[in-house]
């Protein structure tokens, strides 16, 4: 079920400030956040967020087709592996 | 063997269920069209006349209904958003791995395709001997 359009989409507090001082201030530094479970909202756009998936912190800058997205969604937290030999030519897919 | 919108061809069958033959209308949509132009649903699509056939043409056009090549367009449009923006349910549509969380380490045929053995590949520059 999705979420009540009542409640708004959800950003975690801390995150949103650090937007909304970065907006105020014109500037734009990558914000490193744990917070994958924030919604982006119009606000994020053209920020950079390091986005932690479990091991790393991931760039991923936003776009304006991101928006209604979650942070988590861009920074993947697996892994994927094939199996056979990996050369060159299999690593390049 | 009627024709509606140019390019569907429903055969001898009750016209509501002969509508569903259009991409973008079930069982839902066909009835509400039908209802909208006033025809009994239970008549055989061949034995619909010329005016009832673009009856049933126009209340599925006043009807908003978003068919065949629009629908097929704007699948694939949201499709390329997702994938162009990289976020994982766009990623598994590029793999054509299964986007809803289910399980894959069985299972999951109709994403996959046929089950394929992959034997092994061995790396042709690795050193041979040891191991």
């Amino acid at each position: 079920m999705g979420r009540s359009i009542k409640k708004g989409p959800f950003v975690d507090g801390h995150l949103l400030e650090k937007i909304v001082a970065l907006n105020a201030a014109n500037t734009k530094k990558p914000i490193k956040t744990w917070s994958r479970r924030s919604t982006i909202t119009p606000d994020f756009v053209g920020h950079t967020f390091n986005v932690h998936n479990g091991k790393i912190f991931q760039a991923v800058f936003v776009t304006e087709n991101m928006v209604g997205h979650r942070l988590g969604e861009f920074a993947l937290t697996r892994v994927f592996k094939k199996h056979g030999a990996h050369t060159a030519k299999a690593e390049a897919k | 063997m009627a024709r509606i919108l140019g390019v569907d061809i429903p055969g001898e069958k009750r016209i509501d269920i002969a509508l569903r033959y259009v991409y973008g209308i079930g069982p839902v949509n066909a009835l509400e069209v039908l209802e909208r132009a006033k025809i009994n649903p239970s008549v055989r699509a061949k034995d619909l006349n010329e005016q009832q056939l673009s009856q049933i043409v126009n209340a599925i056009q006043a009807g908003k209904y978003v068919i065949e090549g629009d629908l097929r367009r704007e699948i694939g449009l949201n499709l390329k958003r997702l994938q162009s923006i990289k976020c994982y349910r766009g990623i598994r549509h590029l793999r054509n791995l299964p986007v809803r969380g289910q399980r894959t380490s069985t299972n999951a045929r109709t994403r996959k395709g046929p089950r394929k053995t992959v034997g092994v590949v061995r790396n042709p520059n690795a050193k041979t001997g040891i191991h």
